[in-house]
């Protein structure tokens, strides 16, 4: 599952990341229209990212982030052509990771 | 002595029968796993109740050192997008709010070392209402909000 798309670009120490993740965020108050029946809670509870071993961001996520969820945060300490990692796990237990280098 | 080996052997399958069975029932759902996410904040009903799940505590303090940007008027509720900046030294973590979601509760950043005060993201809003920022720094809470206008709401069908 390709679900995420990340890009980290550095500008003088600081590092900005931008990741979009593809995930539907069903919140479970929405109904289906045809068969009349709630769909499900499905959405992401927690994305973290890591550099060099050291989780630069956690996030904790309820229902009402979007569908398919846009993320950008800033961090310090990274150079030119580091990996990071950012993965996410649902509250379905599905999950997925991608990394990047830092450019 | 074989009977013997014959009631352990039954005895184990039993109690393999019923963790299986407790997962099956959905007692030990993937949810319980991620101990870390704070599900109490999450369902919480109103902004205090989340914060004091979340934080401990709904003290906050009014702070010009954090803006919010997000539209004045969110035509689609359900894609509103909000950035939360910060001056404040050392913030530990931020938390986006929307005051009258069902679950005012949406997001929650925990900054690690060296993340800088800043994050952007899009959030589901139901109606009209306060979008609020907390910013949790050296144990203390600081927020600031802002009012978006939403003419229809994401969060239903």
């Amino acid at each position: 599952m390709a679900s995420i798309k990340i890009r980290a670009k550095l500008s003088g120490d600081v590092t900005t990341v931008k990741a979009l993740i593809k995930h539907p965020m069903d919140t479970g108050l929405v109904k289906d229209k045809k068969t009349g029946k709630a769909i499900p809670a499905h959405f992401i509870q927690e994305v973290t990212c890591e550099h060099g071993g050291n989780k630069v961001m956690t996030a904790m996520w309820g229902a009402a982030v979007s569908k398919n969820p846009y993320l950008s945060f800033k961090f310090a300490g990274a150079k030119a052509g580091d990996t990071i990692k950012l993965s996410w796990v649902d509250n379905k237990g599905e999950s997925d990771s991608a990394e990047t280098q830092v450019s | 002595m074989i009977d013997m080996k014959r009631r352990t052997f039954l005895k184990g399958s039993v109690a393999a029968g019923a963790v299986s069975a407790a997962l099956g029932a959905g007692l030990l759902t993937p949810r319980m796993v991620l101990a870390a996410w704070p599900t109490a904040a999450f369902e919480a009903k109103t902004v205090d109740s989340a914060l004091d799940a979340l934080m401990g505590s709904h003290q906050l303090e009014g702070s010009d050192k954090i803006s919010i940007r997000a539209p004045d008027i969110a035509e689609n509720g359900a894609v509103v997008p909000v950035s939360v900046e910060t001056t404040i030294a050392k913030p530990e973590s931020i938390s986006i709010i929307a005051e009258k979601n069902a679950s005012p509760m949406t997001a929650s950043f925990i900054l690690g070392a060296g993340a800088e005060g800043f994050v952007s993201t899009r959030i589901k809003m139901g109606k009209t209402s306060s979008v609020i920022a907390v910013v949790k720094a050296d144990g203390k809470l600081y927020s600031t909000g802002k009012e978006v206008k939403v003419t229809i709401g994401g969060c239903g069908g």
